[in-house]
């Protein structure tokens, strides 16, 4: 019975090395880093009129139970033309990460759409291109045509098809953030 | 000890009585030619002839011992009253000349269960399987299916369970490599192992007591003490991922015992093809290496072993995807949305995942009937997944976690009496699990340390030839002690910081650090009878009570599951989930032909499932949030086995599968259910033709018709509608056809060839599998020509 005295012992012993091991320090958080928390749609009158700013917020990220916070100050005036340009940021770091820069490093990997629906009268343009020529859409020409309401979807798109056909479904790739406004022209 | 004590009554006037009749192999009845009977009470043997016949005359009227002993086999003692003469079959269990295994002693009566039929695949199927998974060559066994992620990660569903509730023991040990995630399938090779069984039950106990589902057990072959170099060579090569797997081993075995062997195997694939298309990024680069030093003694064995295992798995690129609205474009897309040219490469999405285990092991007899057995395993298992990222992050691992475990087993075996059996044993473990923080990724699984022990205790009783009980009893412990990282919103939301306010360690802006610590005891049982009930059909009833304490996914789960476009919570407050299952097998031989019928009944209360509970407007789109919750359900099924021979070459070999699984309360169908299947194998095989085997398989897939209904809405901007993304609706029902032959030949000295050739999908079918997670965005695999050859050496 030595043997399964030995055996014994070491079995005895090695849980409780095991246990002991428990002087580990509180493990950091993690940074997040590549999550957008706020998309801002700027659109500045090229004439008359007043500035509109469209914004989805979710402080907690997307997979928090928060939801996003969405808002619309200012309204669309007909028959004016907008200087759009659009910012994402991850505040959940501070201070806040600009994910702008990351698009334009990789412009060829991204593009934004931006679709009117529900009856809204808007035509829009983009105004910068990517390193290949094709459209990226940090920047962009909004023209509100005729008064009525609708929304407003814009839509980040990574890794989509180059050059595509302007429509989110033909571009493919994935989406990072996609929000739908309710804009009203008067 | 029962066997020595049997009184010895003669008459003196009655000495010419005769025992007579044949020593044959337990398994296939055949003559064990040259068998040893030794009868106690005269001190005298016989020695039965080359067939296994054996006579013994001269005997007075009374009770005798026999003992019945073999090279090749384990010893047997009878209790034998003669009162005229007797015939008498002794069955014998044909592999002690296998000596190292450490449950060696009685491993007929004993570390087989009595009561379950262990499954057990055939070296032809695992050869088959050589090139697949562990999952895949499983899916032979009627009653598993497989979970599949693509055609590379395949997870074993045992009797519709899977994950957390199957236990994978890998040469004695239970393989701890996260296997509660769906994706996570299991880290071994199947080169590795000689023998790979299936106990479609908890009545495992020596193992684990949670093995709700079933237990794989997989075991190294054993080495033969005799100076011995043997080895065998497998090389397939498949049309399909234009690919190949070569698996080589050499075994050095000695006659004073000590043994050494080496494994390798290299598995290396490029993108997988549909009838129609290329999967892109379907690849597969596996690595594995296993070695063991050891000696075999007749008293006792030790053993020093170390495998390593290590993959690159592409995920299917066209099935990561950013949200519902991307998942409504792919589901809704006859083809992947995205097909590139085939290449070798495995880009992002894929997973990396190494597994190291060291092993030390040893047993020794105590006396005659005795044996005390321990093992101490160290586990590394560490897991990247690697995702499509942006800028800075691009390429760097997505999931870091690296999980540590360290178990320690004592095993003790003794013989009561005669047919009486006892086992009992204790284990301990720690594992500890570490989530990288430099991913930029929220952890998935938290850091965590977790203790357990359990401890269990097993007997069976042979009443007599034709009866045999079994019961055992298991307690578990565990504790789990985890660093948890709780966003603020969701820890409030879910009300903890009312219910469990002194987990908290330190708040982090709109982060929380909680230490939840966690206890669980976890009872299970099980009580089984093997009968006879004619020379022709056996029946075994088995019933298993298991319990098992929640796996860290299902407690700590609390955010985006990519690959699913999912939302995924767990819940700390969940306690152990607990089944009751009743199986009933009963197995017989009837001229041609042979059937196995396994019906089951497995009631499951505090089952863990996962279930969509609400959408979430989330700044990528509408998320559905799956919630984990506990419930009852139970499971209902059974699995027929059939063989006929036709002729002397062609032999007719069928499978049929049926399960139904419910919820109890609100008796809606469980998710993802295998459906119903019927397998046929249809062989000839000719020895005249130098043991030509030709094989057509046909299996007919059910499309399953019992789904919970899991669809919701979505708004689609580019057409401005709300639309039902439908991803509950099952896909039909098919049937694959394969054809294979192999032909052996014999090459100089004792060498041996064998040539296979095998066709799966011989019809080219494109078809969707309910149980593959990624049915939604592409076909299964297309038509595969492989070409196996095998060298024995």
């Amino acid at each position: 019975m030595k043997t399964f005295k030995y055996l014994t012992l070491l079995f005895v012993t090695t849980l409780f090395i095991a246990c002991n091991n428990d002087d580990d320090s509180n493990p950091d958080p993690v940074n997040e880093e590549e999550v957008i928390t706020t998309m801002t749609i700027t659109l500045e009158p090229t004439g008359a009129g007043t500035q509109v700013v469209m914004q989805t917020r979710d402080i907690d990220g997307p997979d928090g139970p928060e939801p996003p916070v969405v808002t619309v100050v200012g309204e669309l005036v007909v028959g004016a033309t907008y200087n759009g340009s659009v910012a994402f940021l991850n505040e959940t770091e501070t201070p806040p990460e600009n994910i702008n820069e990351e698009i334009e490093e990789e412009d060829d990997e991204h593009q934004i759409f931006y679709i009117a629906g529900g009856g809204l009268d808007v035509t829009t343009a983009y105004t910068d291109q990517d390193g290949d020529g094709n459209p990226l859409g940090l920047t962009f020409t909004l023209t509100a045509n005729t008064a009525g309401s609708g929304t407003m979807t814009v839509i980040l798109r990574h890794e989509p098809t180059k050059p595509n056909d302007g429509t989110p479904a033909d571009a493919g790739g994935e989406t990072d953030i996609a929000e739908t406004f309710d804009v009203t022209i008067n | 000890m029962l066997v020595c004590i049997a009184p010895f009554l003669a008459y003196a006037q009655d000495c010419d009585l005769t025992l007579s009749g044949q020593v044959i192999d337990l398994h296939n009845n055949a003559p064990n030619g040259g068998a040893m009977l030794y009868i106690k009470e005269l001190s005298k043997t016989i020695i039965a002839n080359d067939n296994g016949y054996y006579e013994i005359d001269g005997l007075c009227s009374g009770n005798y011992t026999i003992m019945v002993s073999h090279p090749e086999c384990n010893t047997i003692t009878r209790d034998i009253v003669i009162r005229s003469n007797t015939v008498r079959t002794f069955k014998m269990e044909h592999h002690l000349e296998e000596l190292n295994e450490v449950i060696v002693q009685g491993k007929s009566e004993f570390d087989k269960l009595a009561s379950v039929r262990e499954v057990q695949l055939s070296d032809d199927a695992l050869e088959r399987n050589s090139g697949k998974t562990l999952g895949d060559a499983l899916n032979e066994i009627s009653g598993v299916s497989s979970l599949n992620t693509g055609n590379t990660i395949v997870k074993p569903i045992i009797n519709g369970l899977h994950s957390s509730r199957v236990t994978i023991i890998n040469n004695g040990t239970r393989l701890e490599d996260q296997e509660w995630g769906v994706e996570h399938a299991p880290n071994i090779d199947i080169n590795a192992s000689d023998k790979v069984a299936v106990i479609k039950n908890a009545a495992a106990l020596q193992y684990s007591g949670d093995a709700i589902g079933g237990a794989v057990i997989l075991e190294p072959s054993r080495v033969v003490v005799k100076d011995t170099l043997y080895g065998k060579t497998l090389l397939t090569l498949g049309t399909n991922g234009r690919g190949g797997v070569i698996s080589s081993q050499l075994t050095k075995g000695f006659e004073s015992g000590f043994f050494g062997q080496v494994r390798g195997t290299l598995r290396r694939f490029g993108d997988f093809e549909a009838p129609d298309y290329i999967l892109s990024n379907t690849g597969a680069d596996e690595k594995s290496l296993f070695a063991r030093i050891g000696v075999n003694r007749f008293t006792y064995r030790l053993e020093g072993s170390y495998s390593l295992f290590q993959n690159k798995l592409g995920i299917l690129r066209a099935s990561h995807l950013g949200g519902p609205q991307d998942q409504f474009r792919a589901i809704n897309s006859p083809e992947p949305l995205i097909i590139r040219d085939f290449t070798y490469d495995i880009d992002v999405p894929r997973q990396e995942v190494t597994h190291h285990v060291f092993k030390v092991k040893g047993d020794r007899n105590f006396g005659a009937h005795s044996n005390i057995a321990f093992h101490y395993t160290y586990q590394q298992n560490n897991r990247f997944e690697f995702d499509i990222r942006r800028g800075d992050d691009a390429g760097k691992a997505s999931v870091d976690l690296n999980l540590e475990t360290h178990t320690l087993a004592l095993d003790f075996k003794t013989k009561i009496g005669d047919g009486f059996n006892f086992k009992s044993g204790i284990t301990g473990d720690y594992q500890e699990n570490f989530a990288n923080p430099n991913t930029g990724v929220r952890r998935l699984i938290p850091d965590y340390e977790r203790y357990h022990f359990g401890i269990y205790a097993i007997t069976d009783y042979e009443v007599n030839d034709f009866l045999q009980l079994e019961g055992g009893l298991r307690l578990d412990y565990t504790h789990l002690d985890a660093l948890k990282f709780y966003r603020m919103s969701f820890w409030e939301s879910r009300n903890y910081d009312m219910l469990f306010p002194e987990l908290v360690l330190e708040e982090f802006g709109n982060e929380v650090l909680t230490n939840p610590t966690l206890d669980f005891a976890n009872v299970s049982a099980t009580a089984g009878i093997a009968y006879q009930l004619s020379d022709d059909i056996t029946g075994y009833f088995n019933y298993a009570l298991a319990s098992r304490a929640p796996n860290p996914s299902e407690l700590f789960s609390e955010g985006l599951h990519h690959s699913a476009s999912r939302i995924e919570l767990g819940d700390l407050r969940f306690d152990s989930e607990t089944s009751n299952k009743f199986s009933v097998t009963l197995e017989g031989r009837l001229k041609g032909f042979q059937f196995t019928l396994n019906p089951y009944a497995n009631f499951i209360s505090d089952f863990v499932v996962i279930e969509p509970t609400e959408i979430r407007q989330t700044i990528r789109g509408n998320f559905q949030v799956w919630e984990y919750r506990q419930t009852d359900a139970y499971f209902l099924g059974f699995d027929l086995d059939t063989s006929v021979s036709l002729s002397d070459h062609l032999n007719w070999e069928s499978q049929f599968s049926f399960l139904k699984a419910y919820e109890r309360e609100n008796d809606l169908p469980l998710i993802n259910i295998p459906p119903t299947r019927f397998a046929n194998r249809l062989s000839y095989k000719n020895a005249s033709l130098n043991n030509l085997k030709v094989t057509l398989g046909g299996t007919y897939v059910f499309r399953q018709n019992e789904f919970p209904d899991n669809n919701f809405d979505v708004f689609i901007p580019e057409t401005d509608s709300i639309e039902l993304l439908d991803i509950s609706t099952p896909p039909d029902g098919y049937f694959l056809m394969s054809l294979s032959a192999e032909y052996p030949f014999t090459i100089k000295n004792e060498s041996q060839l064998v040539l296979g050739l095998s066709v799966e999908n011989l019809l080219d079918e494109s078809y969707r599998n309910y149980l593959n997670r990624f049915r939604f965005y592409a076909d299964d695999l297309g038509r595969n020509i492989l070409l196996h050859l095998k060298i024995n050496y």
